[in-house]
């Protein structure tokens, strides 16, 4: 069997997304059309597939690959209590319409279903890891910007439209242009109570919000190699918070470790072929990035966002720019308009600001590790008074995990709510959302303006520093709690 | 399909990094249609929290009723993949969107869509956001210019532009390359199991 991801002596040195790239071309781009680009994993949520269904049943087309295609519920669905048939009741009568559209669709075209009540549900992508179905140099792609995340595991994954979703489900295939790479090498290790959502968030601040764009990220670096899975996971899924298409991190033996076992990865001899395929996927000696950058992880500290977008990021012990030390118009006004929305007053320290919520969750960071950080700093403390704090694991079997080490103990002993699995306050079409004008402390993706509820403002934080602001009531830099 | 080139008024929006939960803030996606999102566009900046309009919102004002082209800072279109971006803004009665860099994920929904992303340089883009007036934008050429003499070019894929012109189904040509698909998916199903 032919296998374009190994690659010969006389091959030149190529990178780690050229190796996926062009082991998945159906077609190569010609002056007149774009590449023709083979998906192997289609991960299908309620909110940006019905439009896509509909256009397949319209042109009385098939799904081309079911056995490609996964489909959970995410977005719109409640965090509150289920009965005690272990049912989630959606009283939200257009939310229940879009997720019965779900059942409906997948049914008809035979797409596998993880809904509400099946015991996988979660957020797709933290169930399509979970469930192995997310592998090494594999092309994976969702309506959902955040399917960077599946790149830490060497598969070439992003966020595609619903256009596009239906492109996939009738052909398996996607018209693409290659894109450039730019290497984010993460050298040295990183201090006590600063963790992978700190590294991506100064990788951010460095880029800008549109700094990506056009580029797919390769993170490399001790630091990298150091994380887990998890945290990986966390780096590659706010690529995309930079503008890039995807980030992606080669897999190695942590990687495979992760994968053994798990329900759809590949067992026994084939287990043995795949590694020893997937071990080919590195970037070569000598191969070359379009653009590189470095980040110091030993000089990182925690990282807070003070703007309504990812890339106004600063260390938590800093001070809130100014606009007038801004010289581009463009930008000063930008930052300008950012803090008169957020309600900060430039160079001031945002430590000791008070907080009104903390949400810990997201595709970013409701892992089981992402909950363990957080309970380690709210273990034997309470949350303080007028503080909410919600706590939603990313999918049914975290929570299981969770529950299993007595986590939601922890968090529900310190007064914090402890809910069911779902995107949840992290975009808020679920009814968990800020009221306006509340301050946030989030262990999400993004802070734009109302993105957790209108009028609501965000400060994305790690786990670590999302707890230590619940437990504080206001802005905590964590090494203190730490230390003390 | 639209035709090009055409002719029309512009509003402006000159504010950096324009992001899809602004363009269309998401509670507005619980729809499983892509009809009657114009409504829904800008939703947040548009209107107060009763629901009342703001006056001086660039879409709420008289002198911009019925423009066709919106011009914006730099790196619109940031966010999510919705797609609901460009369904909002083409409800709105655009037909292109003029900044000097775009979203790649925006970008490629509006394109699907025939919503127009123009990118021009730094420069143009400035002053076309201090000067709204009338645009003409030229497909085919790639070239917008104003009656007041701003003239510029912008890149757009090849492919993506014979689409818009010609109304080339995209979905209708990639089911076309069934065989090539087909001949990659017997060499791939081997390797790759799901």
């Amino acid at each position: 069997m032919p296998d374009a991801s190994v690659v010969s002596p006389s091959s030149p040195p190529t990178t780690l997304y050229d190796k996926v790239w062009r082991s998945h071309l159906v077609r190569e781009a010609t002056d007149a059309t774009p590449a023709v680009l083979y998906i192997d994993l289609h991960l299908v949520h309620e909110v940006t597939s019905p439009q896509a269904f509909a256009e397949l049943r319209a042109r009385g087309i098939p799904v081309r690959r079911t056995e490609r295609t996964v489909a959970t519920m995410d977005h719109v669905t409640p965090t509150t209590p289920r009965d005690s048939a272990g049912h989630m009741p959606v009283l939200d009568t257009v939310a229940e319409a879009q997720l019965g559209q779900l059942s409906v669709n997948c049914a008809e075209f035979g797409v596998r279903l993880y809904d509400i009540d099946a015991d996988q549900q979660g957020i797709v992508h933290v169930i399509g890891p979970e469930l192995g179905l997310t592998q090494p140099g594999m092309t994976v792609v969702c309506g959902d910007s955040h399917t960077s995340t599946h790149g830490a595991f060497g598969a070439l994954a992003f966020g595609i439209g619903t256009t596009e979703v239906g492109h996939v489900l009738a052909t398996q295939c996607l018209l693409q242009q290659r894109a450039r790479t730019m290497e984010i090498r993460v050298d040295g290790t990183l201090a006590p109570g600063v963790s992978a959502k700190d590294v991506i968030l100064a990788v951010i601040a460095k880029l800008g919000v549109g700094g990506g764009t056009g580029y797919v990220f390769e993170y490399t670096g001790s630091a990298i190699r150091a994380m887990s899975m998890e945290q990986r996971m966390t780096v590659c899924n706010m690529s995309i918070e930079a503008g890039a298409r995807a980030g992606m991190i080669a897999p190695d033996e942590t990687t495979f470790e992760y994968l053994r076992g798990r329900q759809s990865a590949p067992k026994d001899a084939a287990w043995d072929a795949a590694v020893a395929r997937w071990k080919t996927l590195r970037t070569d000696e000598g191969a070359t990035y379009d653009a590189s950058i470095q980040i110091d992880a030993t000089s990182l500290r925690p990282m807070i966002t003070y703007g309504t977008n990812p890339g106004m990021a600063m260390p938590i012990d800093g001070v809130v720019p100014a606009p007038a030390d801004v010289t581009d118009a463009g930008e000063r006004r930008t930052l300008s308009e950012a803090l008169a929305y957020m309600g900060m007053t430039p160079n001031q320290p945002l430590a000791g600001t008070p907080v009104d919520v903390v949400f810990v969750g997201s595709c970013t960071n409701s892992r089981l590790s992402d909950l363990r950080d957080a309970a380690s700093v709210v273990r034997g403390r309470r949350v303080a008074p007028g503080v909410r704090m919600l706590v939603v694991p990313g999918s049914r079997d975290v929570k299981r995990q969770a529950e299993a080490e007595g986590l939601d103990r922890v968090f529900r002993d310190a007064g914090a709510e402890w809910r069911e699995a779902g995107c949840s306050m992290c975009i808020a079409m679920n009814g968990d959302a800020l009221a306006p004008g509340q301050l946030a402390v989030s262990t999400s993706n993004r802070n734009f303006e109302g993105r957790q509820g209108a009028g609501g403002r965000t400060l994305l934080a790690s786990p670590f520093t999302a707890a230590a602001c619940a437990v504080t009531g206001v802005v905590t830099d964590v090494r203190h709690l730490i230390h003390s | 399909m639209a035709s090009y080139p055409f002719t029309a008024r512009y509003a402006t929006l000159p504010i950096d990094n324009v992001d899809t939960d602004q363009i269309i803030p998401a509670r507005f996606l619980k729809t499983t249609s892509r009809d009657g999102l114009g409504a829904s566009a800008f939703y947040d900046w548009r209107y107060d929290a009763q629901g009342g309009p703001k006056r001086d919102f660039v879409f709420n004002r008289a002198e911009f009723r019925g423009v066709e082209v919106l011009v914006a800072g730099h790196n619109f279109g940031c966010g999510s993949s919705r797609e609901h971006a460009p369904w909002a803004l083409l409800g709105l009665g655009l037909r292109a969107v003029v900044s000097s860099t775009f979203a790649d994920i925006f970008k490629n929904n509006a394109l699907k869509n025939g919503l127009l992303p123009i990118q021009v340089d730094p420069q143009t883009l400035s002053e076309l956001l201090w000067s709204p007036g009338y645009i003409t934008v030229d497909l085919a050429e790639q070239q917008i210019s104003t009656p007041s003499g701003i003239t510029a070019t912008f890149p757009i894929d090849s492919f993506a532009k014979h689409c818009l012109l010609h109304g080339v189904d995209q979905l209708g040509w990639l089911l076309s390359l069934d065989g090539d698909i087909a001949a990659f998916e017997r060499t791939r199903m081997e390797e790759v199991t799901v």
